[in-house]
């Protein structure tokens, strides 16, 4: 017995064996950095994922839509706590107003205004963050062919979530390493997956002002939009860890109740 | 099997009870979200409130919008239709109930209590006898008729010949400005 | 197995209920009075933990179903808009669906290794057996339907993968592959058609799953469960009625399962998910990387382990096809791995073997390891696992019980109880 436990031990252990050789163009693991998040008891701090929402509005926007994101989910409500991200639904009406979203033909069956430009009405809670390029096609041709990508789930959607987001934002500032080729319109990011990233730098130090005094250099910048994008990929995460408290106390409580129930059945069976 | 008999029988069943309270109360909590996904979603719930801007409908025309899934009738009424719904008494009416979501139950149908505004009229645009749309503008009262089975309603949306048994339903609406409605 | 105390209707109700549809007395004599051996252990508690995943799978994916758009456009956003956002609880619902896959697979590999450990698949169980592969199969037709629902980069492309595997039948008869590809796309490639269909099939084949596990219980009822032993039950005493006993014991351990299980969905319900399939899928961009969930790593394994296409297509059917030969392969009279302490080591260097053909499955092809400046393919090690997963079976089952020196058998399981000899930690264990 004790030889077969060593065995698959021995297996199992050279199943974590770390493979060999970094390549060029291998991304390097993300940045060590937390978030309040990240425990079974945490939560996100609604004022850093608002100065997030601050950076993505000013900066990512530009470039980056947030399509499954609608201006209703922005709203935190006494019921439901763990809702939105601190804002009232006057606020987030009028966060929604300041955008413009496609409208559709007016009564003359017209879809653009004089000047060609797709007709648009003003954003209410119902309508979603609207993109800041028609289609893929004008996203591609802004930038010089590559395309932004979608960052409703881009912590969900890249190994190392947050932190990667954090890292990308942040490694623009080495210098490539002696004979790598940084392609022409890419930039040198060893924190991306063959190390040419197609996004310039996006963020610098006192880009943002933020309104509650907080500092605004790199760090804080990136710290913040990874918390808004985090909480933009997984809205639900607060509410899920708590509801799973609840769930995982109750169960535990019930198998209890079950193990001396079986205890009791089994008495002097075995 | 047979070395428990000599168990109290209260004891054992206590935890018996204990357990087998305990899983049905757990059911009830797991059951809920598999109801509660049915109900409205976020999406839905957001749509359920719309603001509608009047300023363009002129005096004598009907617009038509969507609510919830229905239409909405915003009826922009002449003086005549006015005074045509107000010359009514409410006794003679099919229904007296003034059908208002924004008045409570059994309030009578005046024409008062029909509106907020005397010349806007918001009513929900689904006949009561079977859900049909009715027509605008058409029937005896010049009020509505439901081509499906003919009911008729007047001036203020209210029935006048069946076979509908309800007045045409006023919604939860209020002017949040002068040429701006926010239904729902 | 005739159950000790006969049903007897009690009210007037069921009296009248029991000459027109003995339902009542089928659930007492299967689930209430049932003999039992009375030495079973913690491993035969699966069965009852497989049932319970199957109804979760069923009751959160109807549930589903009711807001996901089968339709290549709108099926990305109908999961990750509308169910993880809008939906009341439809985070809960999508990530319980998901993690119960996971969950589901485990319970079924502890399972399928408790019946080969214990010699379940032995006379008169085959057809038990039989029945249980084919669960087996569904599950995993099913599983791979399912994942290409939410349409994300890996739905796609491991759809693309897994049903390009049969043009490799071009080369036994031309164009007979490509026909029966065209044919399960419904397009030139994989897109809203065959969407739409594996949706269809991801709705039908639970409740296919459901009615052979029906099966799968009367083939059990029929000679009675095994047990640790692998010895016969020969008397009233060697047996318990399987309610209370079972019911407590059963209902126990799935509350462990579902603690766990609980973990996972609400701590860490992306642990088993591949972030890839969180972009919407792109017939234009491969990922890196197409690796299946980690349940169908082993036969990926397997699959890649051979460059040659066809080859490798038939090595993975062969693997599982093998299953339903077991009950004939093995040639011991000893059914328990107790007894057999040959065999029982080379069942654990198989459970080994397997987690090493997921682990290499789980990888990118080309990946290797760095022992020492010696850099080993990860795909070399695949091909030695999947020699000797079929060696074990076709090799092994067959020789061994001809000539390994079993233990000697108790005489009976109560003996075996009452001797004082724990069931569940035996000498020689």
């Amino acid at each position: 017995m004790r030889h077969n436990i060593a065995f698959a031990a021995a297996a199992l252990a050279l199943c974590f064996a770390q493979p060999a050789s970094a390549a060029v163009g291998d991304p390097r693991p993300p940045k060590d950095v937390h978030w309040s998040f990240e425990s079974p008891f945490g939560h996100y701090d609604i004022a850093e994922v608002q100065r997030g929402f601050q950076v993505y509005k000013e900066v990512c926007s530009a470039c980056h839509s947030l399509d499954r994101v609608s201006f209703h989910d922005l709203i935190s409500t006494r019921e439901d706590p763990t809702s939105g991200i601190g804002f009232s639904e006057a606020q987030a009406k009028a966060i929604a107003a300041g955008y413009k979203v496609p409208a559709g033909p007016n009564d003359k069956g017209e879809t653009v205004d004089s000047n060609g430009q797709p007709l648009t009405k003003p954003g209410t809670l119902a309508d979603h963050f609207p993109p800041p390029f028609p289609n893929e096609e004008a996203a591609r041709a802004a930038n010089s062919g590559a395309l932004p990508p979608d960052l409703s789930l881009i912590v969900k959607a890249r190994e190392g979530g947050p932190q990667y987001v954090y890292s990308i934002v942040t490694g623009f500032h080495e210098q490539p390493p002696a004979g790598f080729t940084v392609l022409p319109n890419k930039y040198y990011n060893p924190y991306f997956s063959g190390w040419n990233i197609s996004m310039p730098p996006p963020l610098a130090a006192g880009q943002v002002t933020f309104s509650d005094g907080t500092p605004n250099d790199l760090d804080h910048e990136a710290r913040a939009v990874a918390a808004f994008l985090s909480w933009a990929s997984e809205p639900k995460m607060q509410e899920r860890k708590e509801v799973g408290f609840g769930v995982i106390a109750f169960l535990i409580l019930l198998t209890v109740l079950l193990y001396f129930s079986y205890r009791r059945v089994w008495h002097g069976a075995h | 099997m047979s070395d428990t008999t000599a168990e109290e029988p209260t004891r054992r069943d206590f935890l018996y009870i204990a357990t087998g309270a305990v899983g049905a109360v757990g059911v009830a909590f797991a059951a809920w979200p598999f109801i509660d996904q049915m109900n409205p979603s976020g999406a839905v719930l957001a749509m359920s409130s719309i603001d509608i801007d009047i300023a363009s409908i002129p005096v004598g025309q009907q617009v038509v919008f969507k609510f919830r899934g229905h239409p909405l009738f915003v009826r922009h009424r002449t003086p005549k239709e006015i005074s045509e719904a107000r010359a009514v008494s409410v006794t003679d009416l099919l229904d007296p109930d003034a059908r208002n979501a924004n008045l409570a139950d059994g309030t009578p149908a005046s024409d008062a209590n029909r509106v907020e505004k005397a010349e806007w009229l918001v009513l929900t645009g689904v006949c009561t006898h079977l859900g049909c749309t009715p027509t605008a503008y058409e029937g005896n009262w010049n009020g509505y008729l439901c081509h499906c089975h003919g009911s008729q309603y007047d001036t203020s949306g209210r029935v006048r010949r069946g076979p509908a048994p309800q007045n045409l339903a006023v919604p939860v609406y209020a002017f949040t400005s002068p040429t701006k409605i926010k239904v729902g | 197995m005739e159950p000790k105390a006969p049903y007897v209707p009690k009210t007037a109700f069921t009296r009248w209920l029991d000459t027109r549809l003995p339902i009542l007395r089928m659930l007492d004599e299967t689930m209430m009075t049932f003999p039992t051996p009375r030495n079973l252990n913690p491993w035969y508690a699966f069965g009852a933990i497989l049932t319970m995943c199957l109804a979760i799978q069923i009751v959160t994916g109807i549930v589903l179903a009711m807001h996901y758009v089968p339709n290549a456009d709108l099926a990305f956003d109908s999961v990750e808009t509308n169910i993880m956002r809008e939906v009341n609880y439809g985070w809960l619902l999508r990530y319980t669906h998901a993690a119960g896959a996971s969950m589901f697979f485990l319970a079924v590999y502890i399972h399928i290794f408790r019946g080969l450990y214990y010699g379940s698949y032995k006379a008169p169980r085959e057809v038990l057996w039989i029945l249980g592969v084919l669960i087996y199969i569904l599950m995993v037709a099913t599983a791979f339907f399912g994942y290409v629902l939410p349409w994300g980069q890996m739905s796609f492309w491991a759809a693309t993968v897994i049903t390009s595997l049969f043009s490799s039948l071009d080369q036994i008869i031309p164009h007979l592959g490509s026909t029966i590809t065209t044919w399960l796309w419904g397009d030139f490639a994989v897109g809203d058609a065959t969407l739409n269909r594996f949706f269809s099939l991801h709705y039908l084949l639970p409740f296919v799953i459901a009615a052979v596990v029906g099966l799968h219980i009367w083939a059990l009822h029929v000679p009675g469960n095994n047990n640790p032993l692998g010895i016969d039950v020969k008397s009233p005493q060697d047996t318990v009625p399987f309610h209370p006993y079972y019911t407590a014991k059963d209902a126990f351990y799935m509350g462990l399962y579902a603690i766990l299980f609980a973990v996972i969905v609400f701590y860490s319900p992306n642990l088993f998910g591949n972030p890839d399939n969180y972009t919407p899928a792109n017939p234009l961009v491969t990922p890196p990387d197409i690796i299946p969930e980690w349940y169908l790593t082993p036969f990926y394994a397997m699959l890649r382990s051979v460059p040659q296409k066809l080859i490798g297509v038939l090595v993975l059917a062969g693997a599982l096809l093998t299953l339903f030969f077991i009950p004939w392969l093995d040639s011991s009279p000893v059914r328990s791995n107790r007894f057999r302490p040959l065999m029982k080591q080379l069942f654990w260097i198989f459970a080994a073997d397997c987690v090493l053909l997921g682990y290499v499955g789980s990888q990118s092809a080309d990946a290797a390891w760095n022992l020492g400046g010696f850099s080993l393919p990860l795909v070399w090690l695949a091909r030695a696992a999947t020699v000797y997963y079929f060696a074990f079976f076709w090799v092994l089952m067959p020789l061994v019980g001809r000539v390994e020196q079993t233990k000697s058998l108790p005489d009976s399981i109560a003996k075996a109880v009452l001797s004082g000899r724990a069931t569940s930690a035996a000498p020689a264990e």
